[in-house]
């Protein structure tokens, strides 16, 4: 594969919660068009990653850069703003608000109506279809007028596809997309991750090994807070180290 | 007959909303002819400051502790613009509100930090400075004997009757329910209403949360500048009062009273206290707190939802679609177990 310059790279970065290091000095270059897995046991330091590249948590040291600019010490919003989507790992979602009306919200984000308080919450429908597109493309369109309180855990998933999808970002980061789905819903996040990253760049976190080994291009691998491999999937998972910190008997 | 009209009701829930407000319009052009004018302006004052007020605790989910110190500020500039300029005195309670937002800007900065009891300490500091400030700087509020004289001033109309200045104060008060109204349901109302449920989402895509809060709070004091700048102008006299804590406790009461988040439960709110402290101190009961506070107490226990709330929360389950919020904020509970139908497209 050619070697497409870095879009997201992070330089020695360490996150330290009162002594205990979650993420040790972590070099990482995700390369522009390709889908970037970060994977590892509980407790590797993979979601706190993702909350330092997204400017949930402060780095403690180190350097975040997106497409060469330095983003270190961002806000989330500043982040998302840059083309940056992510979505959350435990389900994060405004539980009364309907299916339709989540992604209407993300779109209006990037229109900036938002600001608009002297107008009629009738102009959201403006979103409506396209809302509706990005709902059938992660099967939710049956779904669009129930609240995403009362969908299922696996259409919660769906949803937080849709609306990190509804941003059109340059990256998407997906924290672990298909937990708890069922096995087709499985396949069609797959193909729909596959369809998306044709003009984005995609990091996700993902433990099912069948869905990274379809998907990803490169796989880093982190174990208490460093990268312990990293390469395409077919080398790291026969990496020594790799099958004995992680993959285990499972695979080897 | 009354089965019939149920049945309609039904089939029509708009109908309950456009009932609920002909009837809301009837009272307020009625409510001179069966109150004394100048409590049934107070009424208006009140209702106005607790529908500002409920914008922020109830949509935005801010709890301010300090919301006297706008309903004060604006009270002593409308009175000092309308005694030195001549001005209409729309102009100066106009003016007396963009005083109170214009203070807010900065309160809301520094108290949007933080949030919860935070933020109601953060409000309460800085009102209580509001009220030092305007209880020391005598040479120009007064001091102790607060501002005396602000006039009535129209041009071509005599207000001095009481009932005839509830009049002209009716159009500002509902201009200003009006723009609390439009501004839950704006696209910038959806935005806060998901900052209010999920912050942390909300940055996510991109919206940068504490700009949304400080600009409803400032929007919110503006609301409750324009009730305090009607009120200093109903009594002529604006005083400490208006700027000390216990203001900022009523309106408290009020909208909690009311229901918070239902917005027009505030009016109720305002309508049951202020009518029952003119009630009370009409009968030579000086202990008007004991009344309202034990009212407040049973309210919070029994009807969590506070009174307008509740009275909904049964009509909703009546009538299934009347809803007072966005529409879809209040699905029926048992649509969660049910199997999802597949939509004819």
């Amino acid at each position: 594969m050619s070697q497409s310059p870095a879009i997201l790279s992070t330089q020695n970065l360490v996150k330290e919660f009162q002594g205990f290091r979650a993420v040790d000095g972590v070099d990482l270059n995700v390369r522009e068009g390709t889908v970037h897995a970060l994977v590892g046991p509980n407790g590797a330091g993979k979601t706190t990653l993702f909350n330092l590249l997204t400017g949930f948590l402060p780095a403690s040291a180190g350097r975040i850069a997106l497409g060469g600019r330095d983003i270190t010490g961002q806000p989330p919003e500043h982040i998302a703003r840059l083309g940056v989507a992510r979505s959350f790992q435990v389900t994060s979602l405004f539980a009364e608000v309907t299916a339709c009306a989540h992604v209407e919200l993300a779109l209006q984000a990037t229109a900036g109506l938002g600001r608009s308080f002297w107008r009629s919450d009738k102009q959201m429908r403006r979103f409506t279809s396209r809302a509706m597109e990005l709902l059938d493309q992660v099967g939710l369109a049956r779904h669009a007028t129930r609240s995403a309180g009362s969908l299922p855990y696996g259409h919660k998933r769906a949803l937080e596809l849709a609306l990190a999808l509804a941003l059109d970002p340059k990256v998407l980061l997906l924290d672990e997309p298909t937990a708890g789905m069922g096995l087709e819903d499985v396949d069609r996040t797959v193909a729909l991750i596959g369809r998306v990253r044709e003009d984005r760049t995609v990091v996700m976190v993902e433990h099912n090994m069948n869905v990274v080994g379809s998907l990803a291009d490169t796989v880093t691998v982190l174990q208490h807070g460093r990268v312990l491999a990293e390469g395409p999937y077919r080398d790291v998972r026969s990496d020594p180290k790799v099958v004995e910190a992680y993959l285990g008997a499972d695979v080897a | 007959m009354i089965r019939f009209v149920v049945t309609r009701l039904e089939a029509h829930p708009a109908w309950v909303r456009w009932g609920l407000l002909a009837a809301g319009l009837l009272l307020a052009f009625g409510l001179p002819w069966t109150l004394y004018p100048p409590v049934a302006t107070d009424i208006l004052c009140w209702a106005l400051f607790a529908v500002a007020f409920d914008l922020l605790l109830g949509h935005a989910g801010l709890l301010s502790f300090g919301h006297a110190a706008f309903w004060g500020t604006s009270a002593y500039a409308t009175g000092l613009i309308a005694i030195h300029s001549g001005l209409p005195f729309y102009a100066a309670v106009l003016c007396g509100a963009v005083a109170a937002a214009v203070l807010a800007v900065p309160i809301g900065f520094l108290g949007v930090r933080r949030s919860g009891i935070y933020f109601a300490m953060v409000t309460l500091a800085f009102a209580q400075m509001v009220y030092f400030v305007a209880n020391q700087w005598s040479g120009l509020t007064g001091g102790e004997n607060g501002l005396q004289g602000i006039p009535r001033t129209l041009p071509g109309v005599d207000l001095s009757d009481s009932f005839v200045f509830y009049y002209a104060a009716l159009p500002v008060v509902l201009l200003g329910l009006l723009a609390a109204w439009r501004v839950v349901h704006s696209p910038f109302g959806r935005v806060v209403a998901a900052v209010r449920d999920n912050p942390a989402r909300a940055r996510a895509l991109g919206y940068p949360v504490d700009r949304y809060k400080v600009v409803v709070f400032t929007i919110s004091a503006f609301l409750s500048g324009l009730a305090g700048g009607l009120y200093a102008v109903n009594h002529g006299f604006a005083s400490l009062q208006e700027v000390y804590w216990t203001t900022s406790g009523k309106v408290v009461v009020m909208t909690v009273l009311g229901g918070i988040g239902t917005l027009w439960g505030s009016l109720i709110g305002a309508g049951v206290i202020v009518r029952l402290e003119d009630w009370l101190a009409t009968a030579g009961f000086d202990e008007v707190g004991l009344v309202t506070g034990g009212i407040f107490i049973v309210v919070v226990m029994l009807f969590r939802r506070g009174l307008w709330g509740t009275a909904t929360h049964l009509l909703r389950r009546r009538f299934g679609a009347l809803s007072e919020d966005t529409g879809e904020k209040h699905r029926p509970e048992h649509d969660r177990e049910a199997p999802s139908q597949p939509v004819p497209s």
